[in-house]
């Protein structure tokens, strides 16, 4: 096993897009990282250099110690797990997991024990004289994943494997994915934009956007705090309320712009023109008497989740595209036109600067 | 749906009887008239009912042949039929599935103008360039040889192009699965791409062993050799036998034969079709 590092990665496709614009990281081994990214924003890309399905324009890719970038796929001693599975449709679910091992030579009795050791963890036991079309969604899943277990790679990589099942499965696989990687400790990459399953599996998250890497680090880290705009609207659900302001003439406080109210915390550096955004999550908002309220929302749509509601409105007075999410208990009955007075821990108000998008730290 | 409109059952089937009577009554008469001895389809009435001479007239058309023709036995050229049948067949689905993966998978200069260029192909017909093919096989030596009866028929654009269709169907990830697994080009095809396209070469073999057992114009131009006659040209020389009346039970049961190949080819490989289908996964 080995850890996978890289090194001024771009990728300039033959007709001038630039899909990757720079990414240096180390992953250490053993560790799980995630790229997460809207659809576009060149995760997939990343995932399928390091596999050695894209060329690497320029920089390095290093697998352990080796640079890969000019090595055949199937020389980086990795395995991955694609979205569709593409599983081979015409082989049981033996040869599917077996052929990789059989193009490299592994003496047939190796086989048959790596593909049963797999098939016990992944409890495909039964299954194996099957055809693909014969199985289920998480069973092809599943076979998806033996295929590359079997290997025993260096580095797993996932290229959203989990998009084609239905929800309940997904929980079911995640935790399997995470489990698996536990016990086996292999590096994995693992591509999604779904930002539950960034989140639940990243030991840690690399937030893609455009091409950039935007932020990296542990997915607390990220949620406690977000690098750039993007990052913290993209991380967290319902995602994080932006309103803009100017910091306070003394310097101790936020001006929402409109009467939107004022916050009793100034960004650590205020940028030219004093000109902020705050950010702030709909769980770190809390309802209070109207005296402690920092903020003021008349609500318009509350949805109603059970354990909790969430509560969408404006913020009174707060001029046009004020728009404000609340994450309420759900036992606390909110009915649309109410006004709900709140407030915000100093600690939970982010700051960013309106024009690079940069937190103000 | 489910209507209840009995005339228009009725109708419908009447018009599908008469539908298979058009189509089977010829060869039915075809057939009678091959088990009846040589004066009875001559003497003005056609008979409707098989008659006794079966196992001879059979028997004589496949050993020694119609005397009026040059009494080359019909079993020669069912034989020559076949082989030519099948080496087009054969060449064609091979060298069009080759053609094909190279045009799906492979990134090489030109690919575009080799794609248009077999396509365009499809514009020229053995008919219409038969002089200068006929030119290039004679000068080839190949003038009453297998070869010369196949090879100029094997290029196909129409399978090359059904191949390529197929394979960009093929989802692309599978093509990526097999590189991690460590399978080079050649390997990809024979191991996922060939058996992935079982069916299609089950139907397309199908139709081109048909295709070239129906040759006509073709053998009837590069054959002179009576020993590489083939079944479809001969059928045609029998009639045009001079100073006799044409003896139609030997060419009824000549026919019959030469029915019989393709036939047997789409009954046998139906199953194969079917089978395919029901196996297909997606």
């Amino acid at each position: 096993m080995a850890g996978l590092e890289f090194v001024g990665v771009r990728k300039t496709y033959p007709n001038g897009v630039k899909a990757i614009h720079g990414i240096d990281m180390a992953v250490s081994d053993g560790e799980f990282v995630v790229i997460v990214g809207p659809s576009g924003c060149g995760k997939s890309t990343l995932l399928r250099m390091v596999a050695g399905l894209e060329t690497v324009t320029e920089g390095e890719i290093r697998i352990g110690e080796n640079r890969v970038n000019e090595l055949e796929p199937a020389d980086r001693n990795i395995a991955m797990v694609f979205q569709n599975y593409a599983l081979y449709p015409h082989m049981s679910v033996f040869d599917n997991m077996a052929y990789g091992l059989r193009n490299r030579r592994t003496p047939r009795n190796e086989i048959a024990r790596r593909v049963a050791e797999a098939a016990g963890t992944l409890q495909l036991e039964g299954l194996l004289d099957r055809r693909p079309g014969q199985l289920s969604g998480g069973q092809r899943q599943r076979v998806a994943m033996g295929r590359a277990i079997v290997r025993e790679p260096e580095a797993f990589l996932f290229d959203e494997p989990l998009s084609n099942l239905d929800a309940k499965l997904r929980v079911q696989m995640r935790l399997e994915i995470k489990r698996l990687q536990r016990a086996l400790g292999t590096t994995s990459l693992y591509v999604t934009h779904d930002q539950v399953e960034a989140m639940t599996l990243a030991d840690r998250l690399i937030v893609m956007n455009a091409g950039v890497a935007e932020q990296i680090g542990t997915p607390l880290e990220i949620y406690d705090a977000p690098a750039t705009l993007f990052v913290a609207g993209f991380i967290g659900s319902p995602a994080m309320n932006f309103l803009s302001g100017t910091v306070a003439e003394d310097g101790t406080g936020a001006q929402l712009d409109g009467s939107g109210g004022t916050l009793p915390v100034a960004p650590p550096a205020s940028p030219d023109g004093g000109r902020i955004v705050v950010g702030i999550r709909p769980e770190h908002l809390e309802p209070v008497s109207r005296e402690e309220a920092a903020l003021e929302v008349v609500v318009e749509l509350v949805e109603a989740l059970g354990a909790d509601s969430l509560v969408h409105g404006q913020l009174a007075d707060g001029g046009e595209g004020a728009a404000v999410t609340v994450r309420v208990d759900g036992a606390r009955r909110v009915a649309a036109g109410d006004v709900l007075s709140l407030a915000v821990a100093p600690n939970h108000v982010h700051f960013f600067n309106p024009d690079d998008g940069k937190r103000l730290a | 749906m489910v209507e209840n409109r009995p005339w228009l059952t009725v109708f419908s089937h009447v018009v599908l009887c008469l539908g298979v009577l058009v189509t089977a009554l010829p060869i039915w008469i075809a057939f009678v008239a091959s088990t009846h001895p040589a004066d009875s389809m001559l003497s003005g009435r056609t008979p409707l009912l098989p008659g006794g001479n079966m196992l001879e007239n059979y028997a004589t058309v496949l050993g020694s042949g119609v005397k009026a023709a040059g009494s080359i036995p019909v079993g020669t050229m069912l034989w020559n039929s076949f082989v030519m049948a099948l080496m087009i067949a054969v060449g064609k689905i091979a060298i069009s599935i080759i053609a094909a993966y190279a045009i799906v998978y492979f990134r090489f200069p030109l690919r575009k103008t080799c794609f248009w260029v077999i396509f365009i192909t499809l514009m020229l017909p053995v008919e219409v360039r038969i002089l200068p093919t006929f030119g290039v096989v004679a000068s080839l030596d190949m003038l009453n040889s297998y070869w010369g009866l196949s090879v100029p028929l094997i290029a196909s654009a129409t399978a090359t192009f059904l191949f390529r269709q197929f394979f960009l169907t093929v989802p692309e990830e599978l093509a990526e699965a097999a590189r991690i697994d460590g399978a080079g080009p050649l390997k990809f095809f024979r191991d996922i791409l060939l058996p992935l396209s079982r069916t299609n070469i089950a139907a397309l073999f199908v139709i081109l062993f048909i295709f070239g057992w129906n040759q006509y114009l073709w053998p009837l131009l590069v054959t002179t050799d009576e020993g590489f006659y083939t079944i479809v040209m001969g059928i045609q020389r029998m009639l045009q036998a001079e100073d006799a009346e044409p003896a139609w039970h030997e060419i009824m049961a000549t026919s019959m034969l030469a029915m019989l190949p393709p036939v047997l080819v789409v009954v046998f490989m139906q199953r194969l079709f079917v089978k395919g289908l029901i196996e297909q996964e997606k």
